[in-house]
C-alpha cells in the first residue's frame, strides 16, 4: 500500500465572475495502509484537495506523490467513492459494476464475476447481485460503490462523504462495515468527511481544515484502539478537541476570528 | 406482475380507446348529413380492407413503403447517432455542424420531394432519402442533447477504473444517453413514417401506401383511401408501441432511467 506526500498544493478556480480560490498551501503526509480523514467547513476545499489527489484537478503549484511518484491524471492505483448515490451506472446491476474495474483492466470475465462476487460479500449485499441500482437503496448503492472502488484492488482509497446522504442509523452501520473491510484490505484511505464523531470513529489521524479558502489548521492523532466505542469518555474527548479545532467552542488559543465564531455560537 | 401481461394490458387499453373513436366515426357516417361516397362506414371500409388483404395487394403496398422507411431510418440512425455524439463531444464538430442542422431541419421534408424528384428521379431513390431527410435530424438532436446531459459523474468513476476513450463511448456515454437516443429513434420513425407517405404519393409509381391513397383519389375510392390509412395507422402503432415500447422495457424502464407514469 503507498504513502502519499501533499506539498504546498494550491488550486485557484476560474469562474465567470472572477477568481476562486479552492485551497492554498496545503501540505501533509499520509503513510501507507493509513487512515486519514480531512474535515473542515463547509466549502474550505475538501473535494477539491480530493479531487486533486484523485487526478481530476491539476495544482496551480504544489505538488502530490502517491508512492513516490507525482500525480499526473486518475490511474488504477486509486479508487474512489463519491458523495453522490448516482454514481454507480444504472445500466448495469451491482455486479457488472462492480466489474468495471476489472473489465477495463482486461480481466476474463468469469475471473472477474468471482472477484465481483467476494468483493460484494465483503460489503454484505451477495444476495443483490443481480439487483439494478435503482432498486438497492442509498446505503447499499453506497456499498456497491465501496466494492467497486476495491475491486481492482487499488492501494489507495479515496472517498467524499460517502455516508453523508444517509440516516443516521444506516450511517453507523456503514461505518463499522468499513472500519472492518480497511481492516481486512490495509488499504491507505483518505476519507472527507464534516462530522467529527464519524472521523473520530475511523481515523488514525485528521486533518482539519480552516474555512474558505482551505489551509490545514492542525493534524490530530486519534489514540484510540480499535474497535472504537463512540460512548467512551476517551471518545467523546477527542471529540471534544477536533470541534475546538473547527472553532465550534471558545478557545483562548485559537485565532481572533474563530473565538469570535465561538461566542456567536454559544450566544445564540 | 409478468412482463407479458403487462403488454397484454397495455394493448386492451389502447383497444378501449380505438373502439370509441370508432364508435364516433361510424355514427357520423350513419348520421345521413355525409354522402355516403365520402364517408363508408365501417362495415364497407373493412370489407375493401380484406379484400385487398385477400389479394395481397395491400400487403405488397405496404412492403415497399415498409422497406423505404427502414432503408432511410436506418440510414438516419447510422448517420446521426454517432454525429450527435460527435457533436456533443468536441466542439469544433459543434460549431461547424450546429449552424447547418439548425438551417436545415425546419425545412419541411415533403417541400422538398419536388427537388429531389428532379435530381434523383422518380421511385425508391427520392423516397429514401426524403425518408432519410426527415428522420436524421430528431435522431442527431436527441443524441447530442442526450450526450450532454450524461452525467459527469459516470465519466469520471469511469475514467477511475481506467476506461479509454473507446470504452467510454460505448459502455459509459451510450448506455448513459440512451433515454435520448431512444426518443431520438422514436421521433426519427414517426417523421420518416409520416414523410414516406407524402413522398410517395407524388414521388413513387405503382408502389406504396402513399400512392394508393393518392392513386384512390382519382376514381373517389374513399373506402380504399380510408382502408389505406387504417393499414399506415396500424403499422404506425405496431412499431411506436410494440417495438418501440418494448426496447424502452428492456433497456431504460428496466434501468429506472426512465419512470413510467404513475397511478
Ligand atoms: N467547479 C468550481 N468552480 C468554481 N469554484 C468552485 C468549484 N468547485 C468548488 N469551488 C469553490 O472552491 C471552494 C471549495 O470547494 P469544495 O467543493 O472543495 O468544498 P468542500 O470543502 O468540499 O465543501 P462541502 O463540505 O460543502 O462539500 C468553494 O468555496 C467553492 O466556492
Ligand atoms: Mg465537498
Amino acid at each position: 500500500m503507498l504513502p502519499i506526500e501533499i506539498r504546498d498544493v494550491t488550486l485557484t478556480y476560474d469562474t465567470p465572475g472572477g477568481k476562486v480560490p479552492g485551497v492554498k498551501d496545503v501540505s501533509f503526509n499520509i503513510d501507507a495502509s493509513e487512515f486519514l480523514c480531512i474535515v473542515g467547513p463547509s466549502g474550505c476545499g475538501k473535494s477539491t484537495l480530493l479531487n486533486m489527489i484523485a487526478g481530476f484537478l491539476a495544482p496551480a503549484s504544489g505538488e502530490i506523490r502517491i508512492g513516490g511518484k507525482a500525480v499526473t491524471g486518475h490511474g488504477m492505483d486509486r479508487g474512489v467513492v463519491f458523495q453522490d448515490f448516482a454514481q454507480l451506472f444504472p445500466w448495469r446491476t451491482a455486479l457488472g459494476n462492480v466489474s468495471f474495474g476489472l473489465e477495463m483492466k482486461g480481466v476474463p470475465k468469469q475471473e472477474r464475476e468471482t472477484i465481483a462476487r467476494e468483493q460484494l460479500r465483503l460489503v454484505k449485499l451477495e444476495k443483490f447481485t443481480g439487483s439494478f441500482p435503482h432498486h438497492l437503496s442509498g446505503g447499499m448503492q453506497q456499498r456497491v460503490a465501496i466494492a467497486r472502488a476495491l475491486a481492482y484492488n487499488p492501494a489507495v482509497l479515496l472517498m467524499d462523504e460517502p455516508f453523508a446522504a444517509l440516516d443516521a442509523l444506516t450511517r453507523d452501520e456503514m461505518q463499522r462495515l468499513l472500519a472492518e473491510v480497511w481492516r481486512e484490505t490495509r488499504k491507505t484511505v483518505i476519507y472527507v468527511t464534516h462530522n467529527v464523531a464519524e472521523a473520530v470513529y475511523l481515523a488514525d489521524r485528521v486533518v482539519v481544515m480552516t474555512p474558505h479558502p482551505g489551509t490545514v489548521k492542525a493534524v490530530i492523532k486519534i489514540p484510540l484502539p480499535r474497535p472504537r466505542d463512540p460512548l467512551s469518555v476517551e471518545f467523546v474527548e477527542c471529540q471534544k478537541e477536533l470541534l475546538r479545532y473547527l472553532g465550534h467552542d471558545a478557545n483562548p488559543s485559537e485565532t481572533e476570528k474563530s473565538a469570535v465564531n465561538g461566542k456567536l455560537k454559544s450566544g445564540a | 406482475m409478468t412482463e407479458n401481461g403487462q403488454t397484454i394490458r397495455s394493448l386492451v387499453r389502447a383497444a378501449i380507446t380505438l373502439a370509441a373513436a370508432a364508435a364516433v366515426y361510424e355514427a357520423a357516417a350513419r348520421s345521413g348529413y355525409f354522402a355516403p361516397a365520402l364517408l363508408p362506414t365501417l362495415p364497407i371500409i373493412a370489407h375493401t380492407l380484406f379484400a385487398m388483404l385477400a389479394d395481397g395487394s395491400i400487403i405488397e403496398h405496404a412492403a415497399f413503403t415498409l422497406y423505404r422507411v427502414m432503408f432511410g431510418f436506418s440510414l438516419a440512425v447510422v448517420v446521426g447517432l454517432p454525429l450527435g455524439i460527435l457533436m456533443a463531444r468536441y466542439r469544433r464538430i459543434e460549431h461547424f455542424c450546429l449552424p447547418l442542422v439548425s438551417a436545415l431541419m425546419p425545412i419541411p421534408s415533403f417541400a422538398l420531394v419536388p427537388l429531389f424528384m428532379l435530381w434523383f428521379g422518380i421511385g425508391n431513390l427520392t423516397t429514401i432519402l426524403i425518408v432519410f431527410y426527415a428522420a436524421t435530424f430528431p435522431m442527431l438532436f436527441n443524441t447530442w442533447s442526450g450526450v450532454r446531459s450524461v452525467n459527469p459523474i459516470w465519466l469520471r468513476a469511469a475514467g477511475a477504473m481506467g476506461a479509454d476513450e473507446n470504452s467510454l463511448f460505448w459502455k459509459v456515454i451510450i448506455p448513459g444517453a440512451s433515454p435520448f437516443i431512444i426518443t431520438g429513434m422514436r421521433q426519427a420513425f414517426l417523421r420518416a413514417w409520416i414523410a414516406v407517405v407524402g413522398a410517395e404519393m407524388i414521388a413513387a409509381s405503382d408502389w406504396g401506401l402513399g400512392w394508393v391513397i393518392f392513386d384512390a383519389k382519382e376514381f373517389l375510392n374513399t373506402d380504399i383511401m380510408l382502408a389505406s390509412l387504417v393499414v399506415i395507422g396500424g403499422i404506425g402503432f405496431v412499431f411506436e408501441r410494440v417495438v418501440f415500447g418494448s426496447l424502452e422495457r428492456a433497456t431504460v424502464l428496466r434501468w429506472g432511467m426512465t419512470r413510467t407514469a404513475k397511478g
